[in-house]
């Protein structure tokens, strides 16, 4: 019984419910007790009466939510275990974004890892995935087709850097969502060399603070909305991708447009984004990140969540290993 | 390979052509012989290669890849060659990487079984984009966006040179172009094309605009209809005979016809390409049957005649005659004409005229709807190229216009990339329930201020009514006056005709949309 673990963990209408512990993971509606896994918003959702989560995932709820991040906030940090109702849980850094964690969930001996989202790349504005051997492994599938290979990091920043020095009449308007990505690319320019200061969108300064409070090194950021556009030729200019196609990014004369994302790998979709500059950088595990995970774990059993799940449960019988698409609602499938 | 591989990906994704030509100019500039010469055969697209692709594909990649995984990912990218150079397993630094070429040069004594495992070495030592650009330059259809004229414009803007001069010399060279670079960067004399029947730059002519007529004398002004072909030079040496477009791309493939109706032909001569029945003038959409086709049938040559209608004579056999005035070129024209007997040729005629009120009436009688206008050119003027002021005028006839109304917007590209500038407008007719209902009748990105464009942006994003994609539906009530040259019929388009050369004349927000014109309306433009 406690050996088919779809008997007492399993999908919801208000997402992935553990019975005997009486408590959702990244539910995505309103609960009495949730444990969530990072802070990205189809993870994280404002409104639950209990939330337990890394300290760093708290506090960006607060400052993306304030007052609704959730009546009761408890923090379980990595390597600490708390136990609800006799099940047994743990959090394993992600390595997805800061705070990111998986939800390690140990009932009667048996073991399952909640990945979250995670990825295997060496990033240092967080902490680096850590594997934990288990029993049953619920995996994202993002970036669940082998055309999805990210290209090294180091190398697409070290890219840009370039084209801002060659192009250096142009506005350079980097797309990136708010919460990780931004900081790590603001973080890989810099390893790149590039010590100009940066300008952002008033959207994504909040959590540019917060990164730069837990000593994650940013150097000189500006706000966009002081500048006059014409002084901003050759300046490298962060958004979140809404704003390049919006009016906003209209005061830039000419600007080349960049855009940060794993869906950069496949040219279709790159050129629906009207990008300019695509940049194969992602925070989730690509196609061989993937498959060495579901090796490393370990575990006989794979779930896979959100994301293009076909493919990766097909390589996943070709394992020899059991899988099973988790139908859950509420993520989406082309977040990152 | 590399560095090619990279500049074909940045064009891939650039569409503003300053950026274009920006990414060029570095590339020509900073490249050395022959690798640049190379790059350049494939932007223009004179490397002609060919390879079995999709039998080549399945032989390679059938070792890697389980086939399950592979259509998912094919149907996902949606593009062959992407498809295999991102599925290709990781090897990057397995052996040198090609040279350009190594590459080339490889490529054309490759023996078709040899194929396979040639690319596949390659394929090994490449990353993901180097293993597109190579596959698409070993399938030959890149498609990124770039003519065969903006890398001419590239590279002689990257040395500092006119693209006219470039275009002078361009078909007497051949690959890798070392000549041509040696020039360019002023290390050696410019290339001598011999008698090679090269391509030279056209004369363009200015449009006639405002008071520009009142200063003109008449006695001064030569006048010709403006017919509505392409304009074409036909350029031989009595041995060998070329036709070339307006910017210099050879088209002679295209229209055997002409190779054979002027056999002996020597000189450089200007003029416009028609389709000719007897002795009347088609369409412009026979003459589109005929254009950008490799291979042309006997019917399509038979159905759709070329005939080329001159005005004027750059070369007369290997004479250089540009610096005369019009007069003596025109004089030239006519005897190298007549002394040949070649048919598919005519003179275009030369108008009499007193006064230009008089051309006025004639230029409005004109409503064949093959003529354009009027050309008025300068009689002491010499053939100049590029598009020099005060010579040559075109004095179009006044466009034709309708009230439609606006349907659908998307979003434009490069500069325009953040504003709805792409314009699909309707007529009214009488649908099958009896009701009146918008057919789409033209599409306009053209015509109007940075002000309206503005203006127009918040009318689409406030009254979007459905989206498909970049495009929107918009609420059916904005009018535009929009003007054409001339109402063809088309069986490709729901309406039933075509619109020549839409664009924007007037934003009639004051308008009621149901005042707009009736499709029957735009059926009375046909052939006026
Ligand atoms: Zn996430
Ligand atoms: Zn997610």
């Amino acid at each position: 019984m406690i050996h088919d673990p779809a008997t007492w963990l399993y999908p919801t209408a208000k997402g992935l419910y553990c019975a005997p512990g009486d408590f959702y993971i990244d539910p995505s509606r309103p609960v009495d007790r949730a444990v969530i896994t990072h802070g990205h918003a189809d993870h994280a959702r404002p409104g639950n009466r209990s939330v337990m989560a890394t300290r760093q995932t708290l506090d960006i709820m607060q400052v993306r939510y304030g007052e609704r991040a959730g009546g009761c906030l408890q923090a379980l940090n990595f390597g600490e275990t708390i136990t609800i109702n006799g099940v047994n849980v743990g959090m394993a850094p992600a390595g997805h974004i800061l705070g990111a964690a998986q939800v390690i969930v140990d009932w009667k001996g048996y073991r399952a890892v909640i990945s979250g989202d995670y990825k295997r790349a060496i990033d240092p504005t967080c902490a680096g995935f850590e594997v934990v051997r288990c029993n049953l492994f619920i995996t994202e599938a993002t970036f669940g087709l082998p055309v999805f290979v990210h290209e090294n990091a180091a190398t697409e920043a070290a890219r840009l850097v370039a084209s801002l020095s060659a192009s250096a009449h142009r506005t350079h308007l980097l797309g990136v969502y708010g919460l990780g990505k931004c900081q790590r690319m603001i973080s890989l320019v810099r390893s790149a060399g590039y010590e100009k200061p940066i300008y952002l969108h008033g959207t994504l300064q909040g959590l540019c603070d917060y990164y730069a409070s837990q000593g994650v090194n940013l150097g000189e950021l500006r706000p966009f909305a002081d500048q006059r556009p014409d002084d901003l030729r050759g300046e490298l200019v962060l958004c979140p991708p809404s704003a390049i196609a919006d009016r906003w990014s209209r005061r830039m004369s000419d600007p080349l447009t960049a855009f940060a994302s794993g869906w950069m790998r496949v040219r279709a979709r790159a050129r629906q984004r009207d990008t300019e500059f695509p940049i194969v950088i992602s925070d989730h595990a690509d196609w061989p990140e993937l498959l060495q995970t579901i090796s490393d774990v370990e575990a006989g059993e794979i779930w896979v969540t959100h994301g293009r799940e076909d493919a990766l449960l097909h390589q996943v019988s070709t394992m020899g290993l059991k899988g099973r698409a988790l139908a859950l609602v509420g993520f989406e499938d082309e977040g990152e | 390979m590399q560095v090619f591989a990279e500049l074909m990906n940045r064009l891939a994704f650039t569409s503003s052509r300053n950026a274009k030509l920006d990414l060029m100019q570095d590339y020509f500039r900073t490249t050395p012989d022959p690798d640049r010469g190379i790059a350049l055969a494939v932007l223009t697209d004179g490397l002609g290669l060919r390879l079995p692709f999709r039998r080549l594909v399945t032989q390679l990649m059938e070792p890697h890849v389980d086939p399950v995984l592979y259509k998912l990912s094919r149907d996902y990218v949606g593009d062959t060659a992407e498809t295999v150079s991102l599925l290709w397993p990781a090897r990057k630094g397995e052996g040198p990487v090609p040279t350009l070429p190594e590459i080339h040069r490889t490529l054309k004594s490759l023996k078709r079984t040899d194929a396979g495992p040639v690319l596949s070495g390659w394929l090994d030592t490449l990353d993901a984009n180097g293993r597109w650009a190579l596959l698409k330059l070993v399938t030959g259809g890149l498609r990124i966006g770039v003519s065969a004229r903006l890398a001419k414009t590239a590279i002689a803007q990257a040395f500092n040179h006119n693209v006219a001069d470039v275009e002078e010399v361009w078909h007497g060279l051949s690959l890798p172009y070392e000549n041509l670079f040696a020039w360019l960067e002023g290390r050696a004399d410019k290339p001598d094309p011999g008698d090679t029947p090269v391509f030279r730059p056209v004369m363009l002519a200015h449009p006639l605009e405002g008071d520009d007529l009142a200063k003109l004398e008449p006695r001064d002004w030569v006048a010709e209809w403006k017919w509505d072909g392409i304009r074409v030079q036909l350029a031989g040496n009595g041995r060998e005979l070329r036709l070339y477009s307006r910017t210099g791309d050879d088209i002679s493939r295209s229209f055997p016809d002409i190779s054979d109706g002027f056999q002996g032909f020597s000189g450089v001569a200007d003029g416009e390409l028609l389709v000719m029945r007897d002795d009347d003038i088609a369409p412009f959409s026979d003459l589109q049957q005929r254009l950008n086709r490799k291979n042309v049938s006997t019917a399509m040559m038979k159905n759709f005649p070329a005939h080329i209608r001159f005005y004027d004579l750059l070369f007369d056999r290997s004479e250089d005659i540009r610096a005369s005035n019009l007069p003596t070129r025109r004089k030239r024209l006519e005897a190298l004409l007549s002394a040949g007997k070649f048919t598919r040729a005519s003179l275009s005629e030369v108008i009499g005229f007193e006064s230009f009120d008089e051309l006025t009436i004639l230029r409005d009688g004109a409503r064949e709807a093959n003529i354009e206008g009027l050309m008025l050119k300068h009689i002491a003027s010499a053939y100049l190229a590029g598009r020099p002021r005060g010579y040559w005028f075109k004095w179009k006839r006044d466009a034709l216009t309708a009230d439609c109304v606006l349907m659908y917007a998307q979003r434009g590209s490069g500069k325009r990339s953040s504003f709805y500038s792409d314009y699909t407008f309707g007529a009214w007719r009488t649908g099958e329930n009896g009701q009146n209902e918008l057919v789409p009748v033209g599409k306009a990105y053209s015509g109007f201020t940075d002000d309206e464009l503005k203006r127009l942006d918040r009318f689409v994003r406030d009254n979007t009514v459905e989206r498909f994609g970049p495009v929107r539906a918009v609420t059916q009530e904005l009018v535009f006056e929009v003007a054409f040259d001339a109402v063809q019929p088309s069986s490709r388009h729901k309406s039933g005709i075509a619109m020549r050369f839409p664009r924007i004349h007037r934003i009639r927000w004051d308008k009621p949309a149901n005042e707009a014109d009736r499709l029957d309306t735009l059926l009375t433009f046909i052939a006026r």
